[in-house]
């Protein structure tokens, strides 16, 4: 060895290059950073693509509305939040062990330790196609977002085209997952095996033609035991696909998904150790033929074996980290099991799926009407689970792979596993897991993670995914995780207490059901009957108010409310800091005219209240005492205004953009529809604030994805967003629905509202809420779009009673004078509050701080 | 001399102490808080009506309200309960303007601003017992409210 490139110099830190910021290079650093490693090294990162690391484990969602950044893995600021140096859209050439040197078009940079995590590229056969196609619609691939661009492009290329047609070269997981892709671009989807079934790797004869009935059922063709002899071109399509059996097959674009290859070119002209058939070389520490070169992910070669799936790379990402700091976990292979939901289709394949352990028995249980299949495969002796094979239903997977991978001693009739469940098939106990049961793979969380996750007061499952990372990967381990986590909160008599108060034995969405199904229309009678103590508190009453608007719609002034009520809601104006309020009056859509602009101004002046535009499109006015707002509000009603509710925990503003009216890109009225949504829902009560947005076009101007409810017109109509939030913890809005008409975008919004307002805990937000959601989005889609819980009609007719019923609280407070006497700074003196004091700034009013009061003090008493 | 509402349940029928008028029972709101202005000092009142059979003879006075030492009910169970309006953490008059809740069996008023709750029988509060409401005797005479001025007894 020249010279010791594995110490750092004692000067300067030692410099770490990256080369690849795909899944597993972004969680190398992650696990760098993790370990503090970014302290003790300079590291720099390059990545080809123009994008940062992004989950190519879910890339067809792509096609289901998210884009490129709600992909993204991590932080966007992740990089240099640690001082680390991201090089997008930067190739490197070549590598020089010889000056340990990388380099790029833009220049050398020196490394003493290199990581290799360049992934793999997909591998098309060489096929003889049509010599003038200069499209390349028939050589397309399927890896990364400009290849899916690509597909897009050419899928809208032959849009126009009667029953265009897509074909997948590739019947394995990544074939399936692109025909996936095909169908949402709204092609006729072929899948092209040459294996005599699909997804040949993970499943056995049976369970092949189990998937390929189900996939056919759901419209897409399958050819298996075919090999293409070239493309030519087509009369009906573009192309035609000449099979070797002398069969063919018409189609307009065609996407290779035949297999990968190691990305090694790098390594191989730099002379590291290659495998035969591709693969940089690597030991247990994951260490290439240079000691200063690790490699890691799919272009790392382990015993002879390439890994393509995202845990095992991530298993080697950790063993690097561990040997930069000195801690080295050798890399000892990987499980290949997987669970995975294909074209909507459970395929799940454990272990020793194809029984190749000698002296292995299979038990098979095949379902030939509704084309299910399970397969256990068990050791000679009976006593052990060595693989398994799953297609229509993973709900087995989570046991099943326990069995296997913690050898725990198989039932006396193992075929118990997979028969039908309903007939006392014994389901694994979370207490029969070992401590060290992997319970998430992609992040490598076992049991004993968990329990001492919870051992250290971790008693919600969000909280525990956060401190965990576990289920945050694939996500396929959640139901499990949940299992374990219930299990051991019980074990350790942890009552998750989901009691509102200690007034009430019950979670909102209970009180809520006990108040519709008994038709309780107050707080004295659900409390007596329902209730604890004698008076409630300010938890339970603001709680079972809202419930009460919600459910019945009352004024929210009505005198048997008041006192329940946070004082917002009392006075329908939001107390600032110094007791006095602020007023929001409604300005639907964030459209105004001048008229009432002025109106607003003139307001202001008169009561010197000082005005802010607030972020919801709309106008503040700030400094109102308690006794001014009567008078405030009879002025701005006068003017034509409503309460805006910014007081509630209630609907409170529809942001658009100008949308197709004004703007050269809109593409839909998104003004109109603002107005029509905001004079829907305005007034609903529910569990927390709700905010909506509609944006004329998918430039997105109106920001709806960061709203609860966003909607973004497409030519065809309305894309429906839900459960997205600013503020605190941002969260992208989920793509929900796409091209809604009006009517049918208004009756999903009616569903999903009040389905939240039903089952929601208090003061949860819809972001919370659907995080918090059993089964997710996918539940959420099935009950709001295909009603399957046959709650549809019912949410709607709640809704529209809520719409009836709405009238302006503040027009309806001034009719009233019994409510108006509330608003009295002193019931037995006219002055104002003498503590309130203003001091002008910006040419607007104040309230003066402490030490100005002091001095004014001064100044009047002298 | 304490100014506790024990104190001032005792002078309620006790030997016509000092009583100034601060407002009505019809500018009362039942389970909520409203302010009155008295020589400088804002005095939220808060009224829990007792039970709704009892009405009618709400106007006669307690005979043995000494025993009811902690909460200040009159024969009707109607209870009236004065703190100061000023909230110690925000510095703003703000007090009345509360939620009245129970806690742990205890009376208690939530501030608007930042939820601390405080006792209504002797204005101290739970997150913070170095904190305290200056509480007043009050009581209801007939339709009046009125607070009776216990230190102008001694």
């Amino acid at each position: 060895m020249t010279r010791d490139a594995t110490t750092p110099a004692a000067d300067a830190p030692a410099r770490l290059i990256v080369i690849g910021n795909g899944m597993v290079g972004h969680y190398c650093l992650e696990q760098l950073v993790a370990r503090d490693l970014h302290q003790r090294y300079a590291i720099t990162v390059f990545g080809e693509e123009r994008h940062r690391a992004y989950d190519r484990v879910h890339l067809s969602d792509y096609f289901d509305g998210s884009d490129a950044e709600s992909l993204a893995l991590g932080d966007a600021d992740f990089c240099a939040r640690h001082g680390i140096e991201l090089r997008l859209g930067e190739c490197i050439s070549a590598i020089d062990r010889e000056s340990r040197e990388v380099i790029s078009a833009a220049g050398r940079y020196p490394f003493d330790r290199l990581i290799l995590a360049t992934g793999s590229y997909p591998f098309v056969p060489p096929i003889p196609t049509p010599a003038e196609d200069a499209s390349g619609h028939a050589r397309l691939v399927y890896r990364t977002l400009d290849d899916l661009d690509q597909i897009r492009a050419a899928a809208a290329s032959v849009a126009q085209r009667e029953a265009p047609r897509g074909v997948v070269v590739g019947g394995g997981l990544l074939g399936l997952e692109a025909a996936n892709a095909l169908k949402s671009l709204g092609l006729e989807a072929h899948v092209v095996e040459f294996a005599p079934r699909l997804m040949p790797v993970q499943l056995d004869a049976e369970g092949g033609q189990a998937l390929r009935a189900r996939i056919e059922a759901l419209g897409v063709g399958v050819h298996v035991d075919r090999a293409t002899r070239e493309i030519v071109a087509g009369e009906d399509h573009r192309y035609r696909m000449n099979f070797t059996d002398g069969t063919w097959l018409e189609t307009d674009l065609i996407v290779f998904s035949a297999g990968i290859r190691p990305q090694d070119r790098l390594a191989r002209e730099c002379g590291l150790a290659i495998g035969e058939r591709g693969g940089v070389v690597i030991d247990d520490t994951c260490v290439t033929s240079d000691p200063a070169i690790f490699a890691i992910g799919e272009c790392a070669l382990w015993n002879g074996r390439i890994f393509g799936l995202v845990a095992p790379g991530y298993t080697m990402a950790r063993t690097v980290a561990g040997c930069l700091d000195d801690v080295c976990e050798p890399f000892s292979g990987a499980d290949m099991s997987t669970k995975l939901k294909l074209l909507g289709v459970d395929v799940g394949s454990i272990g020793d799926a194809h029984a190749t352990t000698e002296g292995a028995v299979s038990y098979r249980f095949i379902d030939e009407a509704g084309h299910g299949y399970r397969r256990l495969v068990v050791s000679a002796d009976g006593k052990r689970a060595l693989g398994a094979v799953l297609v229509g239903d993973n709900g087995y997977y989570d046991t099943l792979l326990q069995y296997v991978q913690n050898a725990i001693p198989l039932p006396a009739d193992p075929a118990s596993l997979i028969l039908p469940q309903g007939e006392g098939a014994p389901l694994l106990g979370a207490d029969a897991l070992p401590e060290s049961a992997a319970i998430c793979s992609c992040h490598n969380v076992t049991k004993g993670a968990v329990c001492q996750a919870v051992a250290q007061g971790c008693t919600d499952l969000a909280s525990l995914k956060a401190e965990t990372q576990a289920s945050t990967g694939c996500g396929g381990c959640t139901a499990l995780l949940k299992q374990v986590f219930d299990h051991e909160l019980e074990s350790r008599g942890i009552a998750v207490d989901k009691s509102l108060c200690e007034h009430f034995a019950y979670t909102r969405q209970e009180l809520y059901d006990l108040v519709r199904v008994e038709g309780i229309e107050s707080f004295e009678a659900l409390h007596t009957r329902h209730g604890k103590g004698h008076l409630g508190c300010d938890i339970c009453k603001p709680a079972v108010a809202s419930i009460l608007a919600s459910c019945w719609n009352a004024p929210i002034a009505e005198p048997s409310l008041i006192p329940l009520q946070d004082t917002n809601d009392t006075f329908m104006a939001n107390m600032q800091k110094n007791g006095t309020y602020s007023v929001v009056p409604r300005i639907p859509g964030g459209e105004i005219t001048p008229d009432k602009l002025i109106a607003i101004g003139a307001v202001a002046k008169k009561y010197a209240l000082y005005t802010k535009i607030t972020g919801g499109q709309r106008i503040d006015l700030f400094g109102a005492q308690l006794h001014e707002l009567p008078e405030i509000w009879r002025e701005l009603i006068e003017a034509g205004f409503e309460t805006g509710h910014a007081y509630g925990k209630s609907t409170r503003t529809v942001k658009s953009c100008v949308g197709s009216t004004w703007c050269r890109y809109g593409v839909q009225d998104s003004v109109a529809m603002a107005l029509t949504i905001e004079n829907r829902y305005k007034g609903l009560r529910s569990p927390h604030k709700l905010k909506f947005a509609v944006s004329g076009c998918t430039r997105e101007c109106a920001e709806a994805q960061s709203k609860d409810v966003g909607v973004i017109a497409t030519e065809h109509g309305w894309n429906l967003y839900v459960c997205g939030n600013g503020g605190m913890r941002p969260r992208h809005a989920e793509l929900f629905a796409t091209d809604l008409d009006d009517a049918t975008l208004l009756r999903t919004i009616d569903r999903f509202l009040m389905f939240y307002i039903r089952t929601a805990d208090k003061l949860q937000r819809t972001s919370v809420w659907r995080e918090n959601l059993d089964g997710g989005l996918d539940y959420l889609k099935q009950v709001i779009l295909e009603d399957s819980l046959g709650l549809g009609a019912e949410l709607e007719a709640q809704m529209q009673q809520v719409v009836d019923r709405y009238e302006c609280e503040w027009a309806g407070a001034l009719k009233d004078p019994e409510k108006l006497k509330r608003f009295r700074t002193f019931v037995n003196d006219q002055r104002p509050d003498p503590d309130i004091v203003s001091v002008s700034e910006r040419d607007q009013p104040r309230p003066a701080r402490a030490e100005e009061i002091a001095s004014l003090a001064v100044e009047v008493s002298s | 001399m304490s100014l506790s509402t024990l104190a001032a349940s005792t002078a309620a029928h006790g030997s016509s102490p000092h009583c100034v008028r601060l407002c009505t029972r019809a500018d009362l709101v039942a389970h909520s808080g409203v302010v009155a202005w008295h020589a400088g000092h804002q005095i939220a009142i808060f009224y829990l009506p007792g039970r709704p059979d009892a009405a009618d003879d709400r106007s006669r006075q307690p005979e043995d309200a000494a025993d009811r030492s902690r909460q200040p009910e009159d024969a009707a169970g109607d209870c009236l309960y004065a703190v100061d309006n000023r909230d110690p953490f925000s510095g703003a008059n703000v007090i009345g303007r509360g939620i009245i809740g129970e806690l742990q069996g205890e009376r208690v008023v939530a501030s608007p601003l930042y939820k601390q709750h405080f006792r209504l029988r002797d204005g101290v509060c739970l997150e913070d017992p170095e904190q305290r409401l200056q509480t007043w005797p009050v009581a209801l005479r007939g339709d009046d409210v009125v607070l009776l001025e216990a230190d102008t007894r001694s």
